[in-house]
């Protein structure tokens, strides 16, 4: 291979790997929480969208950020309300969601298919512009969420495993009854770690409509919130494998991404299944490990203490 | 302060809580004074642990109310009650295994800052444990512990979170007598603050020794109480049980000598196994159970007792030796092989190892039953049934609802489950961990009776226990188990409970028999 291919590649996969990142982080939250939403595609649509239309019609892209985060956080507090509040079942409400968010975005979008857009703006330190391959590549050149998604990561981490909410966060995906025996409110606390998850949910979409396509599209999510889930355990809960998880996935996107751009022998339907592929064997493989480290309580309904 | 004339620090008023048909706790009132310690007594299923959670706000009580200081407040979360200094030590754990011993206790600490300081809280746990004899590692992770340290841990996670009326729901149960001695020191100490301490157990020779005051429950009600030095066991046994109460009927003691020659009906030879984590390794166990014995096996906690256990029943694999199931070679049998040819299970810890919990009662009495009431596709749940009440019967243990779950049985009654459904189809061999934890006086009276009756009829019995005063009363062989190995074998009556002692904390060697 030669290196303008292997860091195109590189570029490639720190590209499409922000999304997966943000949306993996968020994911990892709720379900530390005990909470799995199967809905999460729902949820990066409806960032997408919300997104694209927002900065469509202010002409601002940061405006359009926040509105995505604003409505990754509502759609998740939407979920959560089924599932806390009204106790039902996380994996039906998780699939209901997905159907909601495929179809609000839809809607939300559908005056600005073909929109053009200004998206995030991207820079590139001075210094890294010049050498030479870089200069060939996307490579170095991100807008704001790229440069701050392994920042994000690392404060994700530390929200979790080193303050007090955090360990009430944990402490009721593991046992809800045990959190409340300590004085916790667990639906509150499962209330605010949906609300995260569902923020970097929608920043995550956004990232895709606002800086790698520049378009609205139905469906252009493409089953990542399910890649997600996967990747979610595949990183073993943790935000910091998560990172590495993000990179691997965004990087089998960009081979296939790249392998059809240089017109491979390879069935180009091969290649599209190439993410999804991976998927299923890192299940595969990682499935039956004893270190395994799930929340406990993940997807259980905690009824009280009654 | 502390003198018990003064106003006291709790009162609770007639509270009532009604589960299903069940009328658990049926207007209580309960008075606890700052620098006391007052026992709750009750046989299983009397309502002493509904009555402390719903102290602690875990439960809602149907009515009633509670007063601090006099004046009625309303407890209604957990939150509520640790604002007012409330704390409580569950019967059954509190604890996240996936955490570390430091997270569970962080967690259940009041004044814990937003950002978590691990070595603070790691001092704290080292001084406090020190200080009462209560020592953990705080970075093992609360799976790999034993039930003893489990409880150690959720009696440092009280102490941490400074409450000043205390709640501990049997907490001596799974503790070897030396950290039961520590605990009295922390009551003690406690008490010389002015704390008041709320006090649940079965073992009534520790009330007498260390309550200032008693109150007896019965099917939910109080139904009497006493002051320090006024009650004998006697007196509180006739309290618990009413008119049921005699258990001295059952206390005949002397083994039925058993012919030299009687068949072995389970022997390990040189059996050792490996270890993982905290988990202790057998190191070439020579044990022959013979029919018509009980051999009990002594030791302190950890020193590989469930390991012992899990290695007969072949839960866990040989990784030397073998072992000899009624003269044939068992060291390769499934556990299945093992229950159908005869084997009955009590292990440490029934929630988690015998029961399912969301499941009813009456599934988890045909667990682990094999193919016995298979009819077809069906099982026969009339014939099930029916065996188990006579199994029930046989223990004189009352016959739980059916219906519910078992995990909201009340903690002894769980234990009767068990051990009545393993009991029921006259078992060859008896393997029991512990089984009279969490019995109330006269159930344990009743099993301890079943067992040797189990013995006269030919059976073999391995009783593994903490309590000596339970091993010298039951068994004919005594075993020491000292870090995964056997280190003393006795005959009935021929040891001290001093030298005893001194090879379960492995002070001292003796050839083993
Ligand atoms: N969550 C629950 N759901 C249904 N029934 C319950 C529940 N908790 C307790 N009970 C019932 O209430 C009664 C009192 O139970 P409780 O646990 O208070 O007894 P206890 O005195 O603590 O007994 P033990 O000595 O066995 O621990 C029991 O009959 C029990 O089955
Ligand atoms: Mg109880």
């Amino acid at each position: 291979m030669t290196t303008p291919l292997i860091l195109g590649l590189l570029a490639g996969a720190i590209l499409s790997g922000t999304s997966l990142l943000y949306a993996t982080l968020g994911e990892t939250i709720a379900e530390r929480s005990g909470i799995v939403n199967l809905g999460l595609e729902g949820i990066l649509l409806i960032g997408a969208s919300v997104g694209f239309s927002v900065t469509a019609a202010s002409g601002n892209a940061w405006l359009g950020l926040f509105a995505a985060g604003m409505a990754g956080g509502l759609a998740n507090l939407l979920f959560g309300w089924l599932v806390v509040t009204r106790k039902a079942n996380q994996l039906a409400s998780g699939l209901a969601m997905m159907f909601f968010g495929f179809g609000a975005s839809a809607l939300i979008g559908a005056r600005y298919v073909g929109a053009v857009i200004v998206g995030l703006p991207k820079w590139r330190p001075s210094w890294l512009a010049g050498f030479r391959w870089v200069k060939a590549t996307t490579l170095f050149n991100y807008d704001l969420l790229t440069w701050v998604a392994i920042p994000v990561a690392v404060l994700v981490w530390w929200a979790l495993f080193r303050t007090r909410w955090g360990l009430g966060v944990r402490a009721v995906g593991e046992s809800p009854a045990v959190a409340f025996a300590a004085g916790r409110n667990p639906a509150v606390l499962q209330y605010q770690a949906l609300s995260c998850g569902g923020v970097l949910g929608g920043l995550a979409g956004a990232h895709l409509s606002l800086s790698l396509t520049l378009t609205w599209s139905e469906y252009m999510t493409a089953g990542r919130g399910f890649i997600v889930i996967a990747l979610v355990i595949f990183s073993k809960w943790n935000p910091l494998r998560a990172i590495a998880a993000a990179l691997l996935f965004g990087g089998a996107e960009s081979l296939q991404l790249q392998m059809q751009a240089r017109g491979s022998l390879i069935s180009p339907f091969l290649l599209d299944m190439s993410p999804y592929i991976l998927t299923l064997i890192i299940l595969v493989a990682w499935g039956g490990s004893r270190r395994l480290a799930a929340p406990a309580g993940l997807g259980r309904t905690f009824y009280g203490s009654e | 302060m502390s003198s018990p004339l003064a106003a006291p620090l709790v009162e609770i008023r007639g509270v009532s809580k009604r589960y299903g048909a069940v009328q658990a706790n049926d207007v209580v009132d309960l008075s606890l004074y700052g620098g006391e310690v007052h026992a709750l007594l009750g046989e299983n299923g009397a309502g002493k642990s509904t009555l402390s959670r719903i102290l602690y706000g875990f439960t809602r009580p149907d009515s009633g109310e509670i007063f601090l200081n006099g004046k009625a407040v309303d407890v209604h979360s957990p939150r509520e009650a640790r604002s007012h200094r409330i704390g409580m030590v569950f019967q059954n754990f509190m604890l996240i295994p996936a955490l570390s011993v430091l997270e569970n206790i962080a967690l259940f600490l009041t004044d814990l800052p937003a950002v978590l300081r691990p070595e603070a809280v790691g001092k704290r746990i080292f001084e406090f444990g020190e200080r009462f004899g209560l020592t953990v590692n705080p970075h093992a992770p609360v799976r790999q512990l034993s039930v003893g340290d489990r409880q150690k841990v959720e009696i440092l996670k009280l102490l941490l979170a400074e409450a000043r009326i205390l709640i501990f729901d049997e907490p001596t149960k799974v503790l070897a007598p030396h950290e039961v001695d520590a605990l009295f020191r922390v009551f003690a100490a406690l008490k010389a603050e002015g704390f008041a301490i709320l006090f649940i157990t079965h073992k009534l020779r520790e009330v007498i020794r260390c309550a200032d005051r008693i109150t007896v429950m019965r099917q939910g009600r109080v139904v009497g109480g006493f002051g320090s030095g006024q009650a004998d066991v006697e007196t509180l046994v006739t309290m618990m049980f009413g008119e049921r109460g005699e258990i001295g009927a059952t206390r005949q003691a002397g083994a039925t000598r058993r012919p030299a020659e009687a068949r072995p009906i389970l022997e390990l030879r040189g059996a050792s196994s490996h270890a993982t984590g905290s988990e202790t390794p057998l190191r070439g166990l020579e044990l022959s159970i013979a029919a018509g014995e009980i051999v009990g096996v002594a030791g302190v906690s950890g020193s590989g007792q469930k390991e012992l256990g899990d290695l007969i029943l072949g839960l866990r694999s040989l990784s030397a030796g073998s072992k000899w199931f009624c003269g044939a070679n068992a060291s390769s049998w499934s556990i299945a092989r093992m229950r159908e040819s005869g084997v009955a299970f009590v292990p440490e810890d029934p929630l988690v190892m015998a029961a399912v919990g969301g499941m009813s009662v009456r599934e988890n009495l045909s667990l682990g039953t094999g193919r016995r009431y298979r009819s077809g596709v069906r099982l026969d749940w009339s014939a099930l049934e029916a065996t188990m009440n006579q199994s029930f019967e046989a223990l004189a243990f009352p016959i739980p609802p059916l219906d519910p779950p078992i995990g909201a049985l009340s903690g002894g009654n769980l234990q009767r489950v068990v051990i009545a459904r393993e009991m029921a189809h006259e078992p060859k061999l008896i393997v029991a961990l512990y089984p009279t934890r969490g019995l109330d006086v006269r159930s344990a009276a009743s099993l301890r009776h079943l067992l040797r009756r189990a013995r006269d009829g030919g059976s073999g019995v391995l009783l593994i226990s903490e309590d000596l005063d339970e091993l010298a009363e039951m068994t004919d062989r005594l075993l020491v188990l000292f870090g995964g190995a056997l280190v003393g074998a006795f005959s009935r009556g021929a040891w001290q409970p001093e030298e005893v002692g001194h090879l379960m904390t492995g002070s001292k060697e003796v050839n083993v028999a």
